[in-house]
């Protein structure tokens, strides 16, 4: 089998990756993307783990599963406020919303 | 009713009528004379009666009528208030119930009762005459005292005062009396209270009596503390009075009895106004003239010498304070003799007569004849009363005169008058009498008695004092005979003169009774040993007053003094005479000399030794000085310190710390730190994200190293 390392590696690249386009990327939609990729690397962690630990326990596979769902109605809420911010201020640019400011 | 009993009576319808003037009567003049002369009967009357009862006791000296109640406790005794007639406490009884009848009968016509009241009369101020219509023809005549009740009020509480001076058993009574006359004398003298000058002698003659009270009371608590006692009768035991003269005292050198003698008799000094206390006899002469005759002749004035006579008996245990008193008497009679020969004033005459013939009594005592100087005493309340009043009536003449023609002319200058014999017969006659008795007219007049008793006294172991009084008779008969030829005879000199009228009997009769006195008083005291006529009456003046030292000889018959008084009387007053027949004007008076008419600028002497550094001290030095500048500059630096602190805690502690460290500091200190924090919250997103994870890392970098380490 591949050592359990590379797996943890590809994680955490991606999440790497994940992060630092939700830090860096200007537009709100490409902030999600970000995120969705920070939640797939975590999903293969968990998979991982679960394929390199006790298989018999289940729980790896259903808190995967569990953080799908979870994403995918992230996104969709997610999505929804980005259009609604766009129908108010014209503009999906993270930095351009920053009227909760002092 | 026993005599103690009515004694004690005597003083108190006086007092009664004073508090019923002055509380109900004061505006009827009619009840309140009435009032008042019945209440000074009343008193007249038991004093008569005293007397009367008096003169029958044998040996009243050594059994007196004596009473006294306990008054104020103190710590093992009682001070007492009591009663005593002896000798001289009747033969007070006698002048003073007298004199003091007569003046207050002469007070109603003097205030000119029953006149309209004046035009334009103000209380506080001399009546000065109303217009009235008689027959359609109009004239001003004298007006009545707007304050005439007060007035007789006034005399009344004095008349009560000297009643009780004169029948008191014991010293504080005695003052108690002397300081009721002192304050009426006050009020008498500025009687006239809106005349500023009334108004200043009445002070002043408070101030200088006063002086002289504070050393008398000095010298009765000196006798309390050193006997325990102030009755006379228990003061003047042969023991006390031994431990008294042999007590020394750490004051020139004065026994006990000396210096207590001393002490009492500055007293005197004051009241009787001997020099150098007797700058204010002649100002109170501002007082109306039964004031000036009451007062200042025969009671007040009296009262000094009344004293003097009770202690002699102290006073004569020491030889140096006898010549003290010797000598302040002399002294004063001669001093005031010069300054009467220069006077126009119709009464300072007669009141640096007064202060002169006081002089003559206390140099008697002096000179250790006090039985003299009783007999003056009571000749002098006589006569004195009776020129005074003989002059009011003078002065009452004039102004009739003055209100006549409408000119101001003083009707108190003799040299505004003359011719006064005509127009004022009864007054001419008794003045005369009166002016004779004072001269000392050999044999008909009391003053010849008395006087001649007092020389006869001093001769021979008192030389100075005999050559000084002698001299002072001789300008005494002179400036009488003065004062009568300028007033009564010759021709008027002025309108006011010349329309001069006879005043009313209420006036005129005192002067006729006291006159019979003035004349036959002196007879009680012929001495036994007198050329032609001694021996005929006994001397019983003599023997009842002398009775009360024990028994007392008379003094040897010696021709010299008989004959210095004749000469020095007889020649007074025709050189008196001859000097004035002619003048007219004070131009001609060859004796209107300066330093005389100026009373040896004595008063100008005080006024710049101790009146004016008195004000000086009171206005500048306690005043200015020490009050407004060093205790109210002690103040206000004390208040300027005081602030100076509070401002200064506020401005180094309270401002900067509690306000500025405490309370703004913080303020702005939190208020900086959410200013500078402020900027964090950008509102972005991203930022947010970037400071959260780097602060996961590092609290994950120290779980790390934290929990890895266990």
């Amino acid at each position: 089998m591949i050592p359990l390392s590379w797996f943890l590696i590809l994680s955490a690249g991606l999440f790497s990756i994940g992060l630092f386009g939700v830090l860096s990327r200007k537009n709100a939609i490409a902030i999600l993307l970000g995120v969705e990729l920070m939640l797939n690397a975590v999903n293969i962690n968990l998979v991982s783990f679960w394929r390199y630990g006790n298989i018999a326990d289940m729980a790896g596979q259903v808190f995967a599963i569990i953080v799908f769902a979870v994403a995918a109605a992230e996104v969709a809420v997610g999505l929804a406020l980005v259009i609604s911010v766009y129908r108010q201020r014209r503009t999906v640019i993270a930095d351009d919303l920053d009227m909760m400011k002092w | 009713m026993t005599t103690e009993t009515l004694i004690w009576l005597i003083p108190l319808p006086p007092l009664l009528a004073f508090f019923l003037i002055i509380l109900l009567t004061n505006r009827n003049k009619t009840l309140s004379h009435t009032i008042a002369l019945g209440a000074v009967l009343a008193a007249w009357v038991g004093a008569m009666v005293v007397f009367v009862r008096a003169l029958g006791i044998q040996e009243l000296a050594n059994e007196p009528f004596a009473s006294a109640v306990k008054w104020i406790p103190t710590a093992d005794t009682w001070l007492k208030v009591g009663v005593l007639v002896d000798p001289l406490a009747a033969i007070g009884l006698f002048f003073v119930a007298w004199t003091v009848l007569m003046i207050f009968v002469y007070s109603v016509g003097y205030h000119n009762f029953g006149q309209p009241p004046g035009d334009h009369d103000v209380p506080g101020l001399p009546p000065h005459g109303a217009m009235i219509e008689c027959g359609g023809h109009k004239h001003m005549v004298p007006s009545v005292e707007p304050m005439y009740s007060r007035f007789f009020a006034f005399i009344s509480l004095f008349a009560f005062g000297m009643f009780t001076l004169v029948i008191s058993d014991n010293l504080l009574t005695l003052f108690v009396g002397w300081e009721i006359m002192g304050l009426c004398s006050y009020l008498l003298i500025g009687f006239w209270y809106a005349k500023p000058s009334a108004r200043d002698a009445g002070v002043k003659a408070f101030m200088t009596t006063r002086v002289g009270d504070v050393f008398m009371l000095l010298g009765i608590a000196f006798v309390y503390s050193a006997t325990g006692t102030l009755s006379f009768h228990e003061i003047f035991e042969p023991q006390v009075l031994h431990t008294l003269a042999s007590v020394p005292t750490p004051i020139l050198g004065l026994s006990a009895a000396g210096l207590i003698g001393l002490l009492l008799f500055i007293g005197t000094i004051g009241k009787s106004a001997q020099f150098p206390l007797h700058v204010w006899l002649p100002d109170a002469m501002e007082g109306p003239t039964p004031v000036s005759a009451m007062i200042h002749a025969a009671t007040m004035v009296s009262a000094g010498v009344f004293m003097v006579v009770r202690i002699f008996p102290l006073l004569s245990l020491d030889p140096r304070t006898m010549a003290v008193v010797g000598f302040v008497g002399a002294f004063t009679a001669l001093f005031a003799a010069t300054i009467a020969v220069a006077q126009n004033d119709i009464k300072r005459v007669l009141a640096y007569s007064t202060i002169s013939q006081l002089g003559y009594m206390i140099a008697a005592l002096g000179a250790g004849a006090y039985v003299a100087a009783a007999f003056h005493l009571v000749t002098h309340a006589f006569f004195k009363a009776l020129l005074f009043l003989g002059s009011g009536s003078v002065i009452h003449g004039m102004e009739h005169g003055v209100l006549h023609t409408g000119k101001h002319t003083d009707a108190q200058d003799m040299f505004n008058m003359g011719g006064l014999r005509r127009k004022m017969p009864i007054t001419y006659w008794t003045f005369l009498i009166g002016g004779l008795a004072l001269s000392g007219f050999p044999l008909v007049t009391a003053g010849f008695w008395s006087k001649d008793e007092i020389l006869a006294s001093t001769f021979g172991g008192h030389m100075a004092v005999f050559v000084t009084l002698a001299i002072a008779a001789f300008l005494t008969a002179f400036y009488t005979m003065r004062q009568i030829t300028l007033t009564f005879l010759g021709d008027p000199r002025t309108d006011a003169a010349a329309h001069a009228q006879e005043s009313v009997w209420t006036m005129t009769l005192p002067l006729v009774v006291l006159s019979v006195f003035a004349v036959g008083i002196g007879w009680v005291g012929i001495p036994a040993h007198f050329p032609g006529i001694g021996g005929i009456v006994p001397n019983w003046f003599h023997h009842f007053a002398g009775s009360m030292l024990g028994e007392l000889h008379e003094v040897e018959f010696n021709w010299i003094p008989l004959a210095t008084s004749l000469v020095v009387a007889l020649g007074g007053l025709l050189v008196g005479w001859l000097a004035y027949r002619n003048v007219k004007s004070p131009a001609q008076d060859a004796l209107q000399i300066p330093i005389l008419k100026h009373k040896w600028y004595i008063d100008e002497i005080y006024s710049a030794l101790l009146i004016k550094p008195s004000i000086w001290i009171a206005e500048t030095l306690v005043y200015q000085i020490m009050d407004k500048g060093l205790i109210d500059g002690f103040l206000h630096l004390f208040g300027k310190g005081t602030a100076a602190i509070g401002s200064g805690l506020r401005n180094i502690i309270d401002k900067p710390v509690i306000n500025g460290f405490f309370g703004d500091g913080t303020a702005n200190a939190v208020q900086g730190v959410g200013r500078n924090l402020r900027p964090m919250q950008t509102g972005r997103i991203q930022q947010y994200m970037v400071v959260s994870l780097l602060i996961m890392l590092v609290l994950a970098g120290l779980a790390y190293f934290m929990l890895m380490k266990v």
